[in-house]
């Protein structure tokens, strides 16, 4: 577990790295960044992202990889996107339905 | 229809098309909204209310803010925190780009305008195209100030929530965390091959966990981005 000292250093960087970016966007010169590759490897990089994300915060217990009620939570999820539920809804589903495997198990 | 006071009121303002204002205020409110699962995320993961409250209002990137707290509350280290979040937050400097020369603005102005650009107030001025640039600027503005205003509301509600709950994984937390993630990847797997890819990165993150230290299986995917998306096309 990471001390309060830590996690405030999470949120100042996070803070400052977030806010650098998207004035670096509004303050240098347009031709840069242009290059179709940086642009197509921009679109790939969330996608790799949140998807270990969604992996990790499933899959893990520390180092170990284990499956339990989150992955019930995943999977009720994954029926409720592709049932095209709003955002918020889906994430209460995903809740409800992994604590209550949680509960009973 | 909520805010209609709102909506007079920006209407006397600027001549701002109808239809702009609707679909700002409705982008606002849902996305907005979408602020209380990662209150509650920010607790769950062992953030105070005022740690969790601070990065919705100055971090201000739902995808940056939800890596951090889902990296540090699994135990990786800030730096780690930091990286993937950082990773994540570059597009919204590509989004920068798009949107300076049509905003035009300079000095605390633009200061703000930098603040709020993110995926929702670049996609809803781009979308309204087609109404002109003033258009497209009014989108910009009321989308970025109005999800930054539900977006804040939201958090406190859910950090508030969430700390009164107790055990996260007792009232589904714990799922409510990689539920948002796959929330927010859902959209961007359009075709096959991002979808591959997506599977990639969920195998290459969990064949690495035993073996590395938390956080970085995440960020090692961002490789897997960067080898298919610079090599030669």
């Amino acid at each position: 577990m990471n001390s309060m000292t830590m996690m405030w250093w999470g949120v100042i960087g996070t803070s400052v790295a977030a806010y650098a970016l998207k004035f670096l966007g509004h303050s240098i010169p347009h031709r840069y960044l242009e290059n179709p590759k940086i642009q197509k490897t921009n679109l790939l990089i969330p996608i790799t992202l949140l998807s270990a994300l969604v992996a990790v915060q499933t899959f893990a217990e520390k180092s170990r990889i284990v499956i339990d009620h989150r992955a019930i939570g995943l999977a009720v999820a994954a029926i409720a996107l592709k049932s095209r539920v709003p955002f918020p809804v889906v994430v209460i589903l995903a809740a409800m339905g992994s604590a209550l495997v949680y509960h009973f198990s | 229809m909520p805010n209609l006071g709102l909506v007079r009121q920006n209407a006397v303002v600027s001549a701002t098309p109808r239809s702009t204002i609707r679909d700002s205020l409705s982008v606002s409110v849902t996305v907005g909204a979408y602020g209380i699962a990662f209150g509650a995320a920010g607790v769950a993961a062992g953030f105070s209310i005022l740690q969790t409250c601070l990065l919705s209002l100055l971090t201000f990137s739902g995808a940056s803010q939800f890596a951090l707290v889902g990296v540090m509350g699994a135990g990786g280290t800030a730096i780690s925190g930091i990286a993937t979040a950082a990773l994540l937050g570059f597009r919204n400097g590509l989004y920068g780009l798009r949107m300076s020369p049509l905003l035009k603005v300079k000095g605390a102005k633009r200061l703000l305008a930098a603040h709020i650009t993110i995926d929702e107030s670049t996609g809803v001025a781009l979308s309204q195209e087609k109404l002109g640039e003033d258009a497209m600027r009014s989108g910009f503005w009321l989308t970025g100030i109005g999800v930054f205003t539900f977006w804040n509301m939201f958090t406190i509600a859910g950090a508030f929530g969430a700390q009164a709950m107790g055990n996260p994984a007792a009232w589904g937390l714990d799922a409510a965390v990689p539920a948002a993630f796959l929330g927010l990847v859902w959209p961007r797997l359009t075709s096959t091959s991002d979808r591959l890819l997506s599977v990639a990165a969920m195998v290459l993150a969990l064949a690495l966990t035993p073996f590395v230290p938390a956080g970085l299986p995440i960020i090692a995917t961002a490789f897997l981005a960067l080898a298919i998306g610079l090599r030669r096309l």
